[in-house]
């Protein structure tokens, strides 16, 4: 069927579909506004994280140290303001502390990135096993910072980034629809997203094309570390304190999405729109699955199977295309 | 469907009828029929792209035949698998021979016989045995403790053999034997040929180039274009009339152009080195100037021209573009300078074979068309676009992705890549590999048409009436040295092969 060709369609077809069935088994509580307004709430830190994932995946690589910059950022933040900017003092008072905070978390962001990038570009480390290594030691240098523990007593004018409303439209929200529209200009409308793409469907190629690929993969990395900053960001506001753990399952969460999304783990393909509808619809099952009182374990269960099948359709289906694909389109 | 070659009283140990393959909508194989007896040698010729691949690959069960018969050993085979075929005795040497270096001879002779053999177990001295037996059968005297590593292509080459011979082999199919071999090897491997054959093993020679084996041969097939143009005993065809099947075309392809004016130099390398690859490499070029460099596999010609364009760092040496330094291994100060290099594999080094046509094409280009950040994509789109019809690039959708091209297509699309960047020297290893016969006319043509505008080429290839026709001047690589250097119409092909070989 034409309207299942692409995989773009068929997510928005699953997502109509998880949201439809939520509301017959829950409709007094699914489609209830408290609900919907908490969804829009509860998604953009991991959906921040999934866009970071998406750029990285993109060049064939992956950032599994997402979540270690994202907490590594927040406790930098968290730190600066706990000091410098008392809880008691007035908004208006507390801004330009506030400014240099997610400035601070933006560059410690940018830095770990950077890390990640010549680990990866310059040492040619597999991407997987230098970011699971590098989110080690930020996740170890966020313990060092707090000692563990939860940092916490912030003017009241952080809260407005993860709990605010700007003409009663979440902030985070706007926060992450801002970040999906510069991902999707980056990859569709600037040389460097149609570099880091073409790179990741063929790296060898790039070099031959005479693409400065440890240049770009540096960039891919460092704008990955500046979005988990933000997405650091986010979840400390929302939690109102800053710690080195939080959101240890948004990792898992972040690949199933994007992978769900149709990026393609190889990379070279996907696209921005995708990952916004798997983010959509792993939100939609996730409060379903939340009111229907599903245990968190059996929540995990069922996200790691769906990773699993969601892999094995996109597989079959690029393979499927990869026979077809004819100048006559005929099969054969 | 009427056809008299399949009524034999003999039993052939080969029998392929009207085999047809696709490739999707490219047909690679049409209609096909080719018979083998056993103890016989036969040569099975074609220009790359002609479909021979194609045809070794249905034998060893690597690829099914979309149509037809397969027989091996008087049974008919519907569905082939690699195992199976092995089984039934056909054997393939490909060109890289698929041996492991960092193992010895015996181990690499015995590994198959190992695996048939169902052992559980390997011990050294059966491995030996065997090895020591199989090399004294063809007259070779290798050690069989010796790394394959260590050996040269000659006698990698034996082991190849030796290893299909452990198996039990009874149709060797040997894929480009002679491309790394000079002309003693040759010979010496010829007669090794005439020792299987009296020992009833039938010998499939695959190659482009088989005048060398002509005379060891019984029966000639010509593929062209995926259909077999030409059969028949092989004491009625020589290397004239191989070419002329193999290329469709009575004449061979025009001399080159006439002598260029005295023009510009455009590149002077000077005593360029690279340990283990290539040494002391001195020449230069002018502008509009076509360079043929060729030399036989490994003899270093694909390091120099990686070196060139700064892929492979030179160990020491300079390179001059216009008088002016190029900086050595470093691809991007090559291509300011306007160098571009169109390799060898497109499929692996070439193409992005997962993204668009026009990507491929403008992929160089791509800063050009940006401003303030942006890319004008209509812009690039449109360049992309004049670059492929200028190119006849034959693409239903210019947005399709560019592994849905045939082989001629792909190559103008690499080719295009780089025009569209105005080098000032092109650099094509390779330039019609895989290619077509008309495509690679047109792609010599393309070469002639930029020497015309000034631009000067380096050609890398060891299709010597390529080099021969599109070329001013040739270079002869041998062992990383150049050792020769022809002015173009003074030499002919069987000359020139003989001086690559010697």
């Amino acid at each position: 069927m034409k309207v299942l060709s692409t995989p773009e369609s068929r997510l928005a077809i699953i997502t109509i579909a998880v949201f439809v069935m939520m509301s017959a088994l829950s409709p007094d509580r699914f489609l209830s506004e408290g609900n919907l307004t908490s969804m829009a709430f509860q998604f953009p830190e991991f959906a921040i994280l999934a866009l970071a994932m998406t750029l990285t995946m993109m060049t064939g690589g992956i950032d599994l140290s997402v979540i270690g910059v994202a907490n590594l950022s927040a406790v930098v933040a968290a730190t600066l303001l706990a000091s410098l900017a008392p809880a008691g003092i007035g908004t208006l008072e507390s801004l330009p502390w506030l400014a240099l905070a997610y400035g601070a978390a933006l560059i410690v962001g940018a830095i770990a990135g950077a890390i990640n990038g010549l680990l990866v570009a310059r040492l040619a480390l597999p991407p997987i096993l230098a970011t699971l290594g590098s989110g080690l030691v930020f996740t170890g240098f966020a313990v060092a910072l707090t000692g563990g523990s939860a940092v916490m007593g912030f003017p009241e004018s952080v809260a407005w980034l993860g709990n605010g409303t700007l003409f009663s439209i979440p902030v985070p929200l706007i926060v992450f629809a801002a970040l999906a529209l510069a991902l999707h200009v980056l990859l569709t409308r600037t040389a460097f997203g149609l570099r880091a793409t073409m790179y990741g469907a063929n790296p060898l190629a790039a070099l031959y094309a005479a693409i400065d690929t440890h240049r770009l993969l540096l960039r891919v990395y460092i704008i990955s570390g500046a979005f988990a900053a933000v997405a650091g960001l986010v979840i400390m506001s929302r939690a109102n304190s800053a710690k080195a753990d939080y959101g240890s399952s948004y990792l898992l969460l972040a690949v199933l999405i994007a992978v769900l999304g149709g990026v393609n783990p190889y990379g070279g393909r996907g696209r921005v729109i995708g990952v916004v509808l798997a983010v959509l619809s792993m939100q939609f099952l996730s409060s379903g699955l939340n009111m229907l009182q599903v245990s968190n374990f059996a929540r995990e269960l069922i996200w790691g199977a769906l990773l699993i099948i969601v892999m094995l359709i996109n597989t079959i289906n690029w393979q499927r295309r990869h026979v077809t694909t004819t100048p006559s389109g005929e099969k054969s | 469907m009427p056809d008299d070659a399949t009524e034999r009283t003999s039993s052939p140990f080969v029998r392929l009828h009207n085999v047809i393959k696709h490739y999707g909508g490219v047909v690679a194989l049409d209609g096909v029929d080719v018979t083998i007896q056993p103890g016989e040698a036969v040569c099975l010729a074609g220009e790359n792209g002609s479909g021979k691949s194609t045809l070794i690959k249905i034998l060893a069960g690597v690829e099914q035949a979309t149509g037809g018969e397969v027989h091996i050993g008087g049974v008919r085979h519907t569905t082939l698998d690699p195992r199976v075929s092995a089984a039934a005795g056909v054997m393939v040497i490909y060109q890289d021979f698929s041996l492991f270096p960092n193992l010895s001879v015996a181990e690499n002779i015995a590994f198959s016989r190992e695996l048939t053999d169902g052992e559980k177990f390997a011990s050294q001295r059966r491995n030996k045995q065997l090895a020591r037996k199989v090399l004294e059968r063809i007259g070779v005297d290798i050690s069989v403790s010796e790394r394959v590593e260590n050996l040269s292509v000659a006698h990698k080459q034996l082991v190849a053999i030796c290893r299909a011979l452990a198996s039990n082999a009874r149709l060797i199919i040997m894929d480009e034997p002679t491309t790394a071999l000079t002309e003693r090897e040759v010979r010496s491997l010829l007669g090794i040929i005439r020792k299987l054959k009296d020992d009833g093993i039938a010998v499939l020679f695959v190659s482009h180039k088989l005048a060398e084996v002509l005379e060891v041969c019984e029966t000639v097939f010509v593929l062209r274009n995926g259909k077999l143009v030409a059969d028949g005993p092989a004491s009625e065809f020589d290397a004239a009339s191989l070419t002329r099947h193999m290329t469709g075309r009575d004449v061979p392809d025009s001399p080159p152009s006439t002598a260029q004016a005295v023009q510009n130099l455009l590149l002077e390398v000077s005593e360029l080195h690279k340990q283990g690859a290539f040494e002391n490499v001195s020449f230069s070029l002018r502008e509009g100037e076509v360079l043929g460099i060729s030399g036989l596999l490994g003899s270093g010609r694909t390091s120099l021209a990686k070196a060139l364009f700064g892929l492979v760092k030179a160990d020491s040496g300079t390179m001059k573009m216009e008088d002016n330094s190029i900086a050595l291994g470093d691809p991007l100060a090559a291509t300011q300078a306007g160098i571009g290099y169109v390799p060898e594999d497109r499929l692996t080094e070439g193409l992005f074979l997962t993204q668009s046509i026009v990507r491929n094409v403008s992929v160089g280009r791509l800063d050009s068309h940006t401003s303030k950040g942006f890319l004008n994509l209509q812009s690039l789109t449109g360049e992309a676009a004049d670059w492929l019809k200028r190119l006849t690039v034959k693409a239903p959708d210019i947005h399709a992705d560019v592994k849905s091209l045939s082989g001629g297509n792909q190559q103008r699309v690499a080719l295009a890549r780089w025009m569209a960047r105005a080098p000032k020297l092109l650099i094509l290893n390779g330039p019609s590999v895989g290619v077509d016969v008309g495509s690679k006319a047109d792609i010599h043509d393309i070469i002639r048409e930029l020497s015309q505008q000034g631009i000067g080429i380096i050609v890398i290839s060891d299709d010597l009436p390529e080099i021969l026709s599109v070329c001013h001047r040739i270079l002869i690589m041998k062992n990383g040295q150049l050792t020769d250097e022809i002015a173009s119409g003074t030499i002919d092909e069987t000359e020139l092969t003989h001086r690559l070989a010697s």
